[in-house]
């Protein structure tokens, strides 16, 4: 018990603090044939920035080996007449490249990244400094803590109510005090909610945990109101306590169980839900298959209310979509468990 | 007629084209010990699963209890008890909480749950292990702690299915004296057993093959009428009959 309730929280401190999709730390060498000025203007501008160590001025032949070696993730080359070239560059003549960038793109997330800023800081010092204007909505420090939190919370309530549920339930079957039970006078429906109440219950205690520690100690905004975030996440777990049954209703061995909730549910939550990636980037006939993961559905809801704002109304398509999916699974389930006894 | 526990006329199931149970009719006493015999495959489990109102019959009627089992299952569910072939306690709860869960589930009330209780684990000389994880008792031990949880809320019917598998004889042997010491209570046991021996201990002993009941009488008289020395050798007669494989 005490682990369903531990994993949220490390789960949301991993992701919030440790864990993030933002880019830190990128070491970077610099070659400059002279140390003009202006290229010290760049360099110091490069060594003020908080995502970037400066790893010193280097030869050509010292910066392959620090890429090679991993100790710079990026080399800065300026060109030999770079102050010359720049001058043409801000009287708007058209000038070849002045800087070359060598990234190491082993990992390509990172390389991305460091391109883009390097870019940006780079270009400040040219006139090209006042030609963009960036402003980032809702998520202003582009804070990766943001994103995940509503992607922890779609796959935590599958965890706890889906995978718990049904394991608990199979297990009754398992051990055989299931039939004990079924030959009691206690109608079946009344013991499958009596093995639904308590990881009801759970989930509550969680998604409370979980929204207050996104407000306090992740400062995520959830400006789309408390009481929507709540009822909407209140019908997701009652949806995935549907899934658990049918689950149960399915499996006839733990083992079964879990492995059930592990492929067929964790699986597509971790790949399709847009927890981990954009469901932007998924070739078609995935993007067709997400919308079958109620998962989808609720994260999309719960970013745009818990970071955008947006009230319960203006998502009231993810609502429908659920509302529709929690009809369908527990009339489904309730049937087939019904079908089983006979 | 009062003294009719369970009574079933040409009763039947059909799953599709198969009869698992075909046309079998019987009555039983209060107080007997009836033992329900038949090779796996025979019926057995279904024909039980009807009388426990688990099942809905295809055709046929009869009462348990003085309830219809079409119409008043859920009522037959109150007055019997039922134990499983497989252990079916609760392993992770102690002797005490299993008896407090069950007799809950029969709607006991409290006071009545602790005298039960404490009958019970006299009756079971188990006094010491009421704090006991149910778990940590050896199978003979929790085998006869299933059957007193069975009659916790003093059933009319107990049906026991093969409850003595896996069990040293000494423990069947005592687990015997139970079953008899509440049929002298006037409790009906219904049971089912692959046991030829435990066969020669009921009081009327049924023998299902292809879901018909082909022979039903005291152990005597069937042993009488098949010219057999044991229960063994009638039920070996009976059995090559079949035509059902398992």
């Amino acid at each position: 018990m005490m682990i369903v309730i531990l994993i949220p929280i490390v789960l949301m401190v991993l992701f919030g603090f440790a864990i993030s999709t933002e880019v830190n730390n990128i070491k970077v060498a610099v070659v400059a044939p002279h140390r003009t000025d202006m290229i010290r203007e760049a360099v110091t501008r490069l060594e003020r920035n908080e995502y970037f160590t400066f790893c010193g001025y280097v030869g050509e032949k010292e910066a392959d080996m620090l890429l090679r070696s991993g100790r710079a993730d990026a080399v800065v080359v300026f060109a030999t007449d770079y102050d010359r070239r720049m001058m043409q560059a801000s009287e708007g003549l058209p000038s070849p490249a002045l800087i070359q960038l060598v990234l190491d793109a082993s990992d390509v997330n990172t390389a991305g990244a460091a391109q883009a800023y390097l870019q940006g800081i780079l270009l400040g010092s040219a006139s090209a400094q006042d030609m963009f204007e960036t402003r980032m909505l809702f998520n202003p420090r582009m804070k990766s803590a943001f994103n995940f939190v509503p992607g922890i919370m779609g796959f935590i309530f599958i965890l706890v109510c889906a995978m718990m549920t049904s394991i608990s339930i199979v297990r009754e079957k398992e051990t055989g005090t299931m039939e004990v039970l079924l030959v009691s006078p206690v109608r079946p429906r009344r013991i499958i909610i009596a093995k639904m109440i308590p990881y009801f219950v759970i989930s509550c205690i969680v998604l409370v945990m979980i929204l207050l520690l996104a407000r306090y100690l992740l400062d995520v905004p959830m400006s789309g109101g408390v009481a929507g975030i709540f009822s909407l996440s209140l019908l997701y777990i009652i949806l995935s306590l549907s899934l658990g049954l049918l689950v149960s209703a399915i499996a006839r061995t733990q083992v079964a169980a879990l492995l059930i909730s592990a492929m067929v549910m964790m699986m597509p939550i971790l790949m399709l839900s847009g927890l981990l990636f954009p469901l932007e980037n998924l070739p078609a006939f995935f993007q067709v298959i997400s919308c079958t993961v109620p998962a989808r559905w609720y994260i999309d809801a719960m970013r745009k209310m818990m970071i955008q704002g947006v009230p319960l109304s203006e998502v009231w398509l993810d609502c429908l979509v659920l509302l529709g999916m929690t009809v369908l699974l527990l009339t489904v389930a309730f049937k087939r468990f019904n079908d089983k006894l006979e | 007629m009062k003294d009719t526990v369970i009574s079933v006329h040409e009763l039947t199931k059909r799953f599709g084209r198969f009869t698992a149970v075909d046309r079998i009719s019987f009555e039983v006493k209060r107080g007997e010990i009836f033992g329900f015999l038949g090779a796996n495959g025979a019926g057995k489990t279904t024909a039980m699963r009807m009388l426990c109102g688990l099942s809905y019959p295809t055709s046929g009627r009869g009462t348990v209890a003085g309830f219809d089992i079409r119409s008043e299952g859920e009522r037959i569910k109150r007055h019997i008890g039922y134990m499983s072939q497989r252990f079916s306690l609760y392993n992770e709860l102690t002797v005490f909480e299993n008896m407090n869960f069950f007799a809950g589930i029969y709607g006991l009330s409290r006071q009545e749950t602790a005298r039960r209780a404490g009958e019970l684990l006299e009756r079971l000389d188990f006094a010491s292990e009421r704090n006991t994880l149910v778990g940590a008792l050896p199978l003979g031990w929790k085998q006869k702690l299933s059957f007193v949880i069975a009659s916790i809320h003093r059933p009319e019917v107990v049906f026991l299915d093969e409850p003595t598998g896996g069990v040293d004889p000494l423990t069947r042997r005592q687990f015997w004296e139970m079953i008899y010491e509440e049929a002298d209570k006037g409790t009906t046991i219904f049971v089912t057993t692959h046991y030829m021996d435990e066969a020669e201990y009921c009081s009327r002993v049924s023998i299902m093959v292809d879901g018909r009941i082909k022979a039903l009488d005291t152990p005597e008289e069937l042993k009488k009428g098949f010219k057999a020395g044991s229960m063994d050798e009638v039920f070996g007669m009976l059995a090559r009959q079949a035509r059902r494989g398992e």
